[in-house]
């Protein structure tokens, strides 16, 4: 198994086996994980909480060490990495998380904080970094003003444009989303997808989007991994998983989601309304 | 022209039936440097014995602030400005604070979004449940918890005995927010008040908490007032839906009306936007 853009084999994670005054048993956060995206797809991962969806994702941003496996970029290890290799992954791979309010300095401008990534890797001069800033802005939906604001003066939903254009103004090859949308009211959420699948597709991005809304995963993904107590229970293309199933707990998953469109009447022009 | 909009028959209006709650023309006002704003404005709205009413709204709609005035619970920077809140033929806004006291738990009960955060953690579940009960009635203590152990069976916790001597982090999520519906369940009210009481929940568990409060409504003939972002779990579970947007209810209708013949554009746009696991996908881009 490789040959896939972003390759994982065999990941595992355990937490855990120390303690202060005894030793625990170790827990198995993310057990023998094998999973591929292809360059310019997007893998879409579901769970529900503690199935080790974010930990996964936080392996392959380079952010926790895995305990046994592989992640693999382009056929690199990216846990071998170091030196300009590595600064050339941090380049490539760029994070979106859920909170923003959390993953912005509060004290930096949408300027400084969009400007930021471009100062660390040295790329331009200061002019041209505010230019391509405010470029960005605009590209994301955002009035050019919000350079001199700060974040708690954002929506949630403008902040998330932000976290977008901050993901990739170093026109990164992959972007690891964890739960992008799942703070936003739906209005919002619909307007933040549909960005984050333009942006994909303009710049041809490899795409690792976790949630636990099923219904974001399958509007989102190309291919499908359900992950369940650290494990993948199934993996495939969207399609296929939604539509016909092969393992007990996606089903169970499936049957749970409360859904609007059972009743609804269908649409009478393609597409409906907007 | 279209063809005639389905008839939107509410199925649990009765002649002669006094709506378990009934509010009407509320309007709420917050403070904002000394600054008194209307945040809800002229909203009616209505619960019928036995019914699951759901309001739904996205953040700031004022769907909590007007489901808190039916318990008097506002917080402290806003203030009902204007209109009626009835609990069956009980006049809310002219009650002292004492007699809403007694109204909270007795006749109506809240049950919180975030279980983990109402419940105290240093007190054992079974007190927490039986306290509406030791509150209201008083009574030996060992009765009171002879019926917390009851209450528990009711909202299927397994092992009820062992359950009301547990401390709540010993109990999952999904334990944790039933334990919430017992305690609200205690005293048999009339209506029950859940504000988003699954957001916090995994979708498996959201399910049973759906399933659960269904099973009291049917068999005890508790109302229940729904407040929820969550179109799909309307859907699930509502007989009667409002959809407030702004501080103001923009439209209401039988669940089924509502999904099959929205009227309201803001209503349209609440139901394309939610995605959803059987809606025909559009094609997406690249390969």
């Amino acid at each position: 198994m490789s040959g896939d853009f972003l390759q994982i084999d065999g990941l595992a994670k355990d937490f855990g086996g120390s303690g202060w005054f005894r030793r625990s048993a170790p827990v198995a956060a993310v057990a023998d994980v094998t999973l591929g995206v292809p360059r310019g797809q997007t893998l879409g991962i579901v769970g529900e909480s503690g199935s080790g969806k974010s930990t996964l994702l936080r392996m392959a941003l380079r952010l926790i060490r895995p305990s046994q496996g592989s992640i693999r970029l382009d056929g690199q290890d990216i846990w071998a990495l170091s030196g300009p290799r590595l600064k050339a992954f941090r380049r490539q791979v760029q994070p979106i998380f859920q909170n923003p309010a959390s993953s912005f300095n509060p004290r930096q401008s949408i300027g400084q904080i969009l400007t930021a990534p471009l100062e660390v890797h040295g790329i331009g001069t200061r002019a041209e970094r505010r230019e391509k800033a405010r470029d960005l802005l605009a590209r994301v939906g955002l009035p050019v003003d919000a350079f001199d604001r700060h974040p708690h003066q954002l929506s949630g939903g403008q902040k998330q444009r932000v976290a977008i254009a901050r993901a990739v103004i170093l026109q990164p090859q992959v972007v690891l989303a964890d739960e992008p949308t799942s703070a936003l009211d739906v209005s919002v959420q619909a307007q933040v997808l549909e960005l984050f699948d333009a942006t994909r597709r303009e710049l041809g991005l490899t795409a690792v989007f976790v949630s636990h809304n099923l219904a974001v995963i399958r509007q989102v993904s190309d291919r499908v991994a359900v992950m369940r107590h650290g494990r993948v229970v199934e993996y495939g293309p969207a399609d296929q998983v939604f539509a016909d199933p092969q393992h007990d707990y996606t089903r169970t998953l499936l049957a749970a989601v409360p859904d609007h469109r059972k009743m609804m009447r269908p649409a009478r022009e393609p597409g409906g309304p907007e | 022209m279209t063809a005639p909009a389905p008839p939107d028959r509410r199925s649990h209006d009765r002649p002669g039936v006094l709506p378990t709650l009934d509010i009407a023309d509320l309007t709420i006002e917050f403070s904002r440097r000394r600054v008194w704003t209307p945040v809800v404005r002229g909203v009616s709205l209505r619960v019928m014995p036995g019914e699951i009413v759901g309001i739904i709204g996205e953040s700031g709609s004022g769907k909590t602030l007007s489901s808190l005035a039916a318990l008097r619970l506002l917080p402290r920077q806003a203030r009902i400005a204007g209109g009626r809140i009835r609990l069956k033929d009980i006049d809310i806004l002219a009650q002292t604070e004492t007699g809403m006291r007694k109204l909270r738990g007795d006749r109506m009960a809240l049950i919180p979004q975030d279980a983990m955060q109402a419940l105290n953690p240093t007190m054992r579940v079974g007190l927490q449940v039986g306290e509406p009960i030791s509150l209201h009635k008083g009574g030996p203590l060992k009765a009171t918890l002879r019926a917390a152990a009851r209450l528990l069976e009711t909202v299927h916790i397994r092992g009820p005995d062992r359950g009301i001597r547990a401390f709540p982090h010993e109990f999952s999520g999904g334990m944790q927010q039933r334990a919430m519906i017992a305690m609200g369940l205690a005293l048999a009210p009339d209506l029950l008040i859940a504000d988003e009481p699954t957001t916090a929940l995994d979708v498996t568990v959201q399910a049973q908490v759906l399933r659960l409060l269904r099973e009291i409504r049917d068999e005890k003939g508790t109302s229940v007032l729904f407040i929820t972002h969550d179109l799909g779990v309307v859907a699930e579970l509502c007989d009667w839906v409002y959809v407030m947007k702004d501080g103001e209810i923009v439209e209401e209708g039988s669940v089924r009306r509502i999904f099959a013949d929205p009227r309201q554009p803001y209503t349209r746009m609440l139901l394309a936007a939610t995605p959803s696991i059987h809606a025909p996908l559009r094609p997406r881009g690249a390969a």
